[in-house]
């Protein structure tokens, strides 16, 4: 605990660019742009699949052994072929990260939805796309947000691997209190890296909250 | 009307769903699809809205093949309703009803007004519009299915096997309130059950099916309680198609005579019960404007001296039916084969009758000379 106050109590970890804020900014943004840049991959293709049935079992099997990709090893990988100098070192592992789950629950989500519901949309005289986007996402929406979710607190945790190649963001601290035995600084960064994953999932449950019908998060 | 003519349904791997169906829904009325399962009931219901298309043969509506129209053109002007209602689980109540509506580029006001009507129509309290489908019972929820399949007004109502997860009781009320709505609206109904029963309560006609997708007999209620075409219809029937057959008999042509001074009533009318020696005695009551010889039976049966007791609207006695009145009445009909199928739509207009073909030579009651009474022949 007295590390913690020590660290957030010097104001030297504060100011310049090596800083509380500007290290909370930076992993905030691979963060935010990882998680888009995921969903904007993974929730077409999920709802494409789940609606058509097609491809499944491609989606299913590459979901999974993604999850296997080791975030780090891609991380290097990418430098000796990208180089430093750009963030989409950290960006594209941390990108891998996020697309399984999202993908899945997407997935799943539509798939899930009841048969008969699918039948009365259809037989009411909705067309294919209104069929998807009337009732299957609005009724599947709270998976989808929970593989958002899951993604964004892994996103957030992981993107500590950032300082590996320079780049900054939280993982900074934890590696120069590491490097300097100046634990108090390793402390206070994985801190911040707890607090910003527990924003991120109030964050999701609000939106949750908010996106979902009553009809629906009481259906489930 | 919708007609079938010679419909199959084939899949891919050669099951036959439905074999050479030929037959015709007529307009206004509730046309029955009845068999045990696999017998393509539900396949040849879904073939109408083109949920599954045919594979051989043509389904018309009011003269079109259905296939000449998109499928969800076809399907805004067909209302369906399904088992588990299937409602909008993310949407409320009015706007589940108001789905159709919506599809046809209604305003919102004017959809929504349009929703009010018809909850009130469906018996609903329209304190339960502002609600989702999660919190309706299952019987609320049937209802709203079949005000959502009415908003658009379509001439033409698919129903596949509508009232099977509810329990009897609310069953039998969605049956009752269907038959009013239906004294209303006098939409063409096509309705798919298993349930024999339920096919001969609310059925203008009935379309018994086989395993395989086979016509095995389409005939009035009455027509098919007294005159099964085979042993199959026979037993798919199952016991007491004599008894069953008095419901559709009105029992208005029960004599009536006064009210024996043994029957004591109350200050209003109402029947108390049978004297007897040591206090009253049960009694069962009819009501002879409303009520079928069945009921009327029923109500002697249910009294200790075998007379019913008729009453009025307000269930006043008006007077009883002694046991020769009730074998009076029997007796006229024991005697004819046939009982005239209320409400047949056939029966004005000299239709030929689809009904009774493959009836069996070999039953011995065809020789009835009273047969020749029968009105659909």
């Amino acid at each position: 605990m007295n590390w913690l106050i020590d660290f957030f109590s010097n104001p030297a970890n504060w100011s310049g660019p090596g800083g509380i804020p500007v290290r909370l900014l930076e992993h905030l943004e691979f963060s935010v742009v990882a998680l888009l840049m995921a969903a904007a991959v993974a929730i077409p293709l999920g709802l494409w699949v789940g609606h058509t049935g097609r491809g499944s079992l491609v989606v299913v099997v590459s979901a999974n052994a993604a999850r296997a990709l080791p975030t780090l090893g891609i991380l290097v990988l990418v430098v000796l072929i990208i180089g430093v100098g750009s963030t989409w070192p950290v960006l594209i592992p941390l990108v891998l990260l996020a697309v399984p789950p999202i993908l899945v629950n997407t997935y799943e989500g539509v798939r899930g939805v009841d048969p008969d519901l699918r039948d009365a949309a259809y037989g009411m005289g909705l067309r294919g796309p209104q069929v998807l986007f009337k009732v299957l996402v609005p009724v599947a929406l709270p998976l989808i947000l929970l593989g958002m979710r899951l993604a964004a607190i892994q996103v957030v945790a992981t993107a500590t691997v950032a300082a590996y190649v320079g780049l900054g963001g939280l993982g900074r601290f934890i590696m120069d209190g590491l490097a300097t035995k100046n634990y108090t600084i390793t402390i206070g960064g994985a801190f911040l890296v707890v607090v910003l994953a527990l924003a991120a999932q109030a964050g999701f449950t609000l939106l949750s909250r908010v996106a979902v019908s009553p009809g629906v998060r009481q259906f489930r | 009307m919708i007609t079938f003519e010679g419909v199959t349904k084939r899949y891919a791997d050669g099951t036959v769903a439905v074999d050479d169906l030929s037959l015709e829904a007529p307009t206004g009325a509730i046309t029955v699809f009845v068999g045990p399962s696999g017998c393509g009931k539900t396949t040849s219901l879904r073939m109408i809205n083109r949920m599954i298309d045919a594979t051989g043969g043509r389904i018309l509506l009011d003269g079109q093949d259905v296939r000449e129209i998109d499928p969800p053109t076809l399907r805004r002007g067909i209302g369906y309703v399904i088992q588990q209602a299937g409602l909008f689980p993310h949407r409320k109540i009015v706007d589940n009803v108001a789905t159709v509506p919506y599809l046809l580029g209604w305003d919102r006001k004017r959809a929504r007004a349009r929703a009010m009507e018809l909850l009130e129509l469906v018996g609903l309290d329209s304190e339960l519009a502002g609600r989702y489908p999660f919190q309706l019972s299952g019987g609320q929820q049937q209802r709203v299915g079949v005000a959502r399949a009415l908003a658009a007004d379509p001439p033409v109502l698919l129903m596949d096997e509508p009232f099977s997860a509810v329990d009897p009781i609310v069953r039998a009320s969605l049956q009752d309130e269907l038959l009013r709505l239906q004294s209303d609206l006098q939409k063409t109904i096509v309705f798919v059950t298993h349930d024999i029963d339920e096919a001969i309560k609310l059925g203008d006609m009935v379309a018994v099916l086989r395993v395989g997708g086979r016509l095995a007999q389409m005939a009035g209620p009455a027509t098919l309680l007294s005159e099964p075409a085979d042993d199959f219809v026979r037993e798919f029937l199952g016991r007491d198609r004599g008894i069953r057959r008095l419901s559709f008999i009105p029992a208005k042509d029960v004599r009536l005579v006064t009210a024996p001074a043994d029957l004591v009533v109350d200050a209003s009318g109402r029947p108390l019960g049978w004297r007897g020696d040591g206090g009253l005695l049960p009694y069962g009551t009819f009501n002879p404007e409303r009520d079928s010889l069945r009921a009327a039976l029923d109500a002697a049966l249910l009294a200790a001296n075998g007379t019913a007791v008729a009453v009025d609207e307000d269930g006043r006695v008006i007077g009883v039916a002694p046991r020769e009145a009730l074998d009076e009445v029997l007796g006229q009909y024991a005697a004819r084969y046939t009982v005239p199928d209320p409400e047949d739509p056939y029966e004005e207009g000299g239709h030929q009758d689809t009904g009774h073909q493959g009836a069996g030579p070999e039953d011995p009651a065809h020789e009835d000379p009273a047969h020749g009474e029968d009105p659909h022949g």
